[in-house]
């Protein structure tokens, strides 16, 4: 994780978070680190977006098994994200064209946005954290 | 690993008693584990013990409690989806306690 200032949790106030997930849900250890730090976060109340940019956009995508790899598939906890008032989602437009996807292979309702626009939302967030 | 024993079959469980095994569960099982919590379990216990177990397997995760609390809101109604319901059926948590029972790992965003 990148060096940050610790946030204040207890002072009320609410900042943008931002979780940018770049990489394939299974390969590495980062998307269900990700995934976990997203909804314990939650109990926080700060205004939380999650991205998917490059091969992020792989670990929402519908039916995957992990069966062949002998791993808990985590595919499923990302529908669990409303429940947990973590509804903005942006997916990034070139990502998915590139990989040729479209917002109906993602598991769960997203925003898609092009590259432009994601970096201006990123931009725009108090604290950004990468995985 | 620590483990429980019914009928002669191991359930292992962490340090803090959670199965480690989600799919080892049963409700003979949860009666036991119950009554080490000195909880007598009643239809209303059961009830939220089978909706943590829906969820889990449809989002594999345990819940954190206020999000128990909302789902079990919008299920069964305000008069069982609310903090003093569900405390007073699980006093150590709806969270903790609830999940412990129906075999499920200790909930994610917990603190």
């Amino acid at each position: 994780m990148p060096g940050i200032d610790e946030p204040d949790y207890d002072s009320g106030v609410v900042k943008k978070f931002m979780y940018v997930n770049r990489k394939a849900p299974f390969g590495t250890i980062y998307a269900l680190e990700v995934l976990e730090m997203v909804l314990i976060s939650a109990a926080f109340e700060q205004d939380v977006h999650l991205a998917f940019v490059d091969d992020g956009v792989y670990q929402i995508k519908k039916g995957q098994d992990t069966k062949g790899i002998g791993m808990k598939s985590f595919l499923p906890t990302y529908r669990a994200l409303e429940g947990y008032d973590i509804e903005k989602l942006y997916v990034e437009k070139e990502s998915l064209e590139e990989r040729g996807l479209t917002a109906d292979d993602l598991v769960v309702p997203v925003e898609v946005i092009d590259r432009a626009a994601m970096a201006e939302l990123i931009d725009s967030m108090d604290v950004v954290l990468s995985g | 690993m620590p483990a429980y024993e019914l009928n002669g079959k191991t359930y292992e469980h962490d340090e803090e008693g959670y199965l480690l095994d989600v799919n080892q569960w049963n409700e003979e099982l949860a009666a036991i584990l119950a009554k080490g919590e000195n909880l007598p379990l009643t239809s209303e216990h059961w009830e939220v013990i089978g909706f943590l177990r829906e969820y889990y397997n449809e989002y594999q995760i345990a819940p954190a409690v206020r999000v128990l609390t909302k789902a079990i809101a919008k299920k069964f109604g305000p008069d069982k989806g609310n903090n003093k319901y569900l405390y007073e059926l699980f006093p150590y948590g709806p969270g903790k306690q609830a999940c412990k029972i129906a075999g499920l790992p200790k909930p994610t965003g917990c603190i």
